[in-house]
């Protein structure tokens, strides 16, 4: 039942009182943790962002939370909302949470900076870890790229789905393992090694291979399957871990690949006159 | 050794488990049913008789060291896993791994015995 607040009412229409309820923690102040309750008249179409927003702009300006862009792309504004990992800026408070009250925390499984910002340093160091990144084999050609590498549009769909992860750190938070092992990369870490070494320009699986065929590595995945139901992006890091202990099985029974060729200069082509030439490069 | 190995032959000794697993479960729990199928002939399979006549061939033998070596396998690097989930520092997980090394090592040996000693006095 949508209530009329007066003040919203003007300029957005009708609103709901929904309460939230916001984590609170400030190690620096030593305020221990606690939860704050506030009452927002949510416009219909609001996300728990613009709702959290709210409370800080009119309620209580020491309230702190991450966000960026606003519209699921920086990942920033991952929080734990009523007891799941979600983008705060995707999810929408009556339609989606359909609840007239809303828990707010921060994501699970990371040390907490302060109210429901949390820590992503475990979550960065282990990306770091498993080398996200295109490694060849040939060095120079890393370096000083002599051209172009084949790749088929069938190539590039085996990891496009696994290259859109934002890094919120959602699926993380949602991992049952990650909650007691804290030595085990977890699926955003794990769903990137496969996404690089899945690769045909990568020929760096060697070099991956040590952070994730471990005691802690991948073959620690439950397949509770939590971190595709919490990701955001539709990434399903826990098919991309079953795929990654698919491949490292394959590697080690001899399954080899070469890495993608260099595309030859195309000879005997005239370039069209319609078509611009790039910029000068402004770091040189 | 690498942990993919460690993990391929857990799968494997599971795989190996639901055979001499599913033919002991067939001759011992099930033989009523066996019997009705005409797989197995009449008779209690927990008399003298027909304990000794499994004990003697050779097919038994190999079936229950399989059974015991893999389902030893299976179960103690299913253990390790479940302990190893549990953050501890490497010191500690070393001993787990040796723990868990020596006491399943243990058992296999001690299993091995029993069951070739048991062979060996049947067929004496």
């Amino acid at each position: 039942m949508i209530e009329t607040n007066e003040s919203y009412k003007t300029n957005f229409g009708e609103t709901k009182d929904i309460i939230f309820k916001i984590y609170r923690y400030d190690p620096d102040s030593n305020i221990e943790p606690h939860f704050d309750t506030f009452t927002v008249p949510v416009v219909k179409g609001w996300t728990v962002l613009d709702a959290v927003m709210y409370i800080k702009e009119n309620l209580d300006s020491t309230v702190s939370y991450r966000a960026s862009c606003r519209m699921g792309i920086c990942g920033s504004c991952a929080m734990d909302i009523n007891g799941k990992p979600r983008l705060a800026c995707q999810t929408q408070v009556i339609a989606e949470l359909q609840s007239d009250e809303v828990v707010v925390k921060p994501l699970a499984n990371y040390p907490v900076l302060r109210d429901i910002v949390p820590d992503l340093t475990p979550l960065i160091q282990n990306h770091e870890n498993v080398k996200p990144y295109i490694i060849r084999k040939d060095k120079e050609d890393q370096k000083n790229p002599k051209g172009e590498l084949f790749q088929t549009p069938d190539e590039l769909e085996e990891y496009l789905q696994f290259s859109y992860c934002i890094k919120c750190g959602a699926c993380l938070a949602a991992c049952p393992v990650a909650a007691t092992d804290k030595d085990f990369p977890g699926p955003q870490a794990l769903t990137q090694a496969y996404r690089y070494t899945i690769d045909t320009r990568d020929d760096g699986f060697a070099e991956r291979i040590d952070s994730v065929d471990n005691a802690h590595g991948a073959w620690r995945c439950h397949f509770a399957g939590a971190c595709s139901d919490a990701c955001p992006k539709g990434v399903d890091p826990a098919f991309a871990i079953q795929l990654l202990k698919r491949e490292i099985t394959a590697r080690k029974f001899g399954k080899k690949r070469e890495p993608a060729p260099i595309a030859k200069q195309p000879a005997n082509v005239k370039r069209l006159e319609s078509v611009p030439y790039p910029p000068e490069k402004t770091v040189k | 050794m690498r942990e993919s190995t460690l993990w391929f032959w857990h799968l494997m000794a599971g795989i190996v488990i639901i055979f001499v697993l599913g033919i002991h479960i067939g001759v011992m729990h099930l033989d009523k049913i066996m019997q009705v199928i005409g797989i197995m002939s009449a008779g209690d399979v927990l008399s003298y008789a027909e304990v000794l006549a499994r004990a003697k061939t050779i097919a038994y033998l190999v079936i229950y060291l399989l059974l015991m070596w893999f389902a030893l396998y299976h179960g103690f690097y299913g253990l390790r896993s479940m302990i190893l989930e549990i953050s501890m520092s490497k010191t500690a997980q070393a001993v787990v791994n040796w723990v868990v090394f020596l006491f399943g090592f243990g058992l296999a040996i001690y299993g091995t015995y029993v069951i070739i000693i048991g062979y060996t006095m049947a067929n004496a």
